[in-house]
């Protein structure tokens, strides 16, 4: 358990500075800097300025001073500021981390509490209206971009209530949880659907063992059957799946956020890109990407909580 | 075979019939089956891989799976009560209480995600009201009871912890904890080492005589029939060709069907009980099983029947009493008899 958990760890570790790299290069890659942006879109024109400004914040320098620059002051916890609001990086990044935060648990809560007993449903009562109808259900969300579907609720809002939902930071957090369910849904829509066919399918896969046929053989009921016996085994592949989508959320988050006006971090990160806020985009991005291998890593060892014959060995 | 067999029928089975209603057609996988276990009694089912005893026995505890399958005709009574007849509720009372079974598979047969101990109380605290506890106390007892070694460390454990007959003894363990009146056994040494088989068999034998229970047994192998049955039913493509005692029928196979599984089998290592650990395979018979969805309007042995006749491929034989105590469907069952013994 040790040994796997420090092999982990730097497993983690080597994804994280591959991402590091990635985005960095990519970022470099992308036409123009923050002074190009300023001077094609403020009307500057002092080419001396725009020199001085490159200089200060230090882009006339080698790409792999730039890289080591960054990357030391990010192993000091230095995030360096915000080339537009010249704030700590860090002060912009933390206030809006909460928000997305909940609004991706949301999601993929909801996701899972819908996913899984539709997908069971679905399984249990396969080619059926019922099933037929959910498989419907599932398909629509697989292909349904969520800010289609966003937009969709939103000119639903408009045209029922001739009002779309605003997020208000000075509302209760309660009020604040039920402004997020609308955009959580549309996010979480996606996951649910993929959850709930792979449930189904999982769930048929299952219910054809032979040990299922056992449970009923002792008298077991079909719900015991169900949930008892067969959901226990068909979940272990859902939860993978689970840990994958919730890196799949962040996009779906990123465009959620855009079309509701919700200030969190995914619209932040789109915002960031566009006036090419170098701290902000790579530290952004590097927390996303470190909080999805620890989710990844948390899924892995919730599998062999779940199932016996997954045992960590070093 | 010399332990006490009670006179009272504890199952009787009548013109069982069960069809798979395919795309291929209808499989008539059982057809008009009969016949009757007595308390402490074990019947054998023989037949080739295919012949319909498996669906038999999941028929006896109405678990076809449905659709295609569904048994269409017949009667199973269980000390007088007639189990098609049950509503589901009803028979869910049944099984694993009055009527058990156990498969060929130890490997798969076990819930993976469940501890032994746990899957072994399930069936106490559906149908004896037991509390949790009581029931994995009990649990325990019934792992001792078919000599599992450290009982309570192995009712922690899951299946994939224990040996192929450690996990056939779990199951036993779990289809006994109720003590039922009948106890179906489908092939269930198939999947063990030779060792393990003799072991298991004996376990089995030893718990009926204990418990008086009635045993189905369904096997590949004349060796464990000679062993442990006390009357022989065997089948062919769905259907009962003959029954008899064990030992009337290794001494005079009356179908043709019968005597070519029996082939060149030195008979008298079985009259004389070969021990289980002699395996005594059935003999390969030239030809193919017809397929069930397509059979043939005579008798369905007929494509590889040696004594086969017009009379034969015209009209499906009779079932009928050709000896005392011993039954067989075959035109010509005195040509059969007429094999050297
Ligand atoms: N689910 C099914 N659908 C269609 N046919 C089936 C199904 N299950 C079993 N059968 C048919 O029933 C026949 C008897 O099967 P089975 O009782 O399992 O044979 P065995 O004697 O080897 O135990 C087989 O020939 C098979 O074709
Ligand atoms: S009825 Fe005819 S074909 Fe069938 S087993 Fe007897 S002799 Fe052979
Ligand atoms: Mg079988």
């Amino acid at each position: 358990m040790g040994s796997y958990l420090i092999r982990r760890i730097l497993l983690m570790l080597l994804t994280l500075f591959g991402v590091s790299v990635l985005i960095f290069t990519l970022l470099r890659l992308v036409p123009g800097n923050i002074a190009d942006i300023l001077f094609d879109a403020a009307g500057m024109i002092d080419p001396v300025e725009k020199q001085k400004i490159i200089r200060e914040l230090g882009l006339d320098q080698p790409l792999v001073v730039q890289y080591m620059q960054w990357i030391s002051g990010l192993l000091r916890g230095d995030l360096g500021f915000s080339y537009i609001s010249e704030k700590p990086t860090i002060d912009e990044i933390a206030p809006r981390i909460p928000i997305t935060a909940s609004l991706a648990a949301m999601a993929l809560t909801l996701s899972v509490i819908t996913g899984v007993p539709l997908g069971v449903i679905s399984a249990v009562r396969q080619n059926t209206k019922l099933d037929y109808a959910l498989r419907v259900f599932s398909l629509s969300g697989l292909s349904l971009p969520s800010f289609w579907l966003g937009l969709l609720i939103l000119m639903g809002f408009v045209h029922w209530f001739g009002t779309i939902p605003i997020y208000d930071r000075n509302n209760t957090p309660l009020e604040q949880l039920a402004f997020m369910l609308v955009p959580a849904m549309a996010v979480g829509y996606r996951a649910s659907a993929l959850i709930m066919r792979l449930t189904r399918s999982s769930m048929l896969e299952v219910l054809r063992q032979d040990y299922i046929r056992t449970a009923r053989s002792k008298g077991v009921s079909d719900t015991g059957v169900n949930y008892d016996h067969a959901l226990r085994n068909a979940v272990v592949p859902v939860i993978t799946i689970i840990g994958i989508e919730a890196a799949f959320l962040i996009g779906g988050l990123i465009v959620t956020e855009t079309v509701f006006n919700i200030p969190g971090v995914a619209r932040f990160l789109v915002e960031a890109i566009r006036m090419r806020d170098y701290p902000i985009v790579q530290n952004l991005v590097m927390f996303i990407a470190f909080s999805v291998v620890t989710i990844n890593l948390l899924v892995d060892l919730a599998y062999s909580l779940i199932d016996p014959r997954i045992r960590i060995t070093d | 075979m010399d332990q006490q067999v009670n006179t009272q029928d504890v199952l009787k089975v009548n013109g069982l019939t069960t069809y798979f209603f395919t795309r291929r057609g209808v499989v008539k996988a059982v057809d008009d089956v009969s016949f009757t276990v007595r308390a402490g009694e074990t019947l054998a089912i023989v037949g080739e891989s295919g012949c319909g005893k498996s669906i038999t026995a999941l028929s006896l505890m109405r678990l076809i799976p449905s659709p295609p399958g569904r048994t269409i005709a017949g009667t199973v009574m269980l000390d007088g009560t007639d189990l098609l007849q049950l509503s589901e509720p009803k028979m869910r009372q049944m099984r694993g209480n009055k009527i058990s079974m156990i498969f060929q598979e130890p490997m798969t047969a076990l819930n993976p995600l469940l501890t032994i101990g746990r899957q072994v109380a399930e069936t106490l605290i559906l149908h004896q009201n037991m509390s949790r506890q009581a029931a994995q106390a009990r649990a325990v007892e019934m792992l001792k009871f078919v000599k599992i070694p450290e009982a309570e460390q192995r009712a922690r454990e899951y299946p994939h912890q224990l040996s192929g007959g450690m996990r056939q003894r779990a199951m036993i363990a779990m289809a006994l904890a109720c003590n039922p009146r009948v106890l179906i056994c489908d092939e269930p040494t198939t999947a063990l080492d030779v060792t393990i088989q003799a072991q298991i068999l004996e376990l089995i034998v030893e718990l009926q005589r204990n418990f008086g229970t009635a045993v189905i047994l369904i096997t590949h192998d004349l060796g464990v029939v000679a062993e442990t049955a006390h009357r022989v039913i065997v089948m062919y493509a769905g259907r009962k060709v003959e029954e008899a005692s064990a030992e009337e029928l290794f001494h005079r196979p009356l179908h043709p069907y019968m005597n070519g599984l029996l082939g060149s089998i030195p008979r008298v290592g079985l009259t004389k009980r070969a021990t289980a650990s002699e395996h005594v395979a059935l003999q390969e018979i030239p030809g193919i099983v017809p397929a069930l969805n397509d059979l043939p309007i005579g008798c369905a042995f007929a494509p590889r029947c040696p004594n086969a006749g017009d009379k034969c491929r015209a009209a499906i034989p009779p079932f009928e009493e050709k000896l005392p105590g011993h039954f067989a469907a075959c035109w010509h069952s005195d040509v059969g008899a007429k094999v050297p013994t």
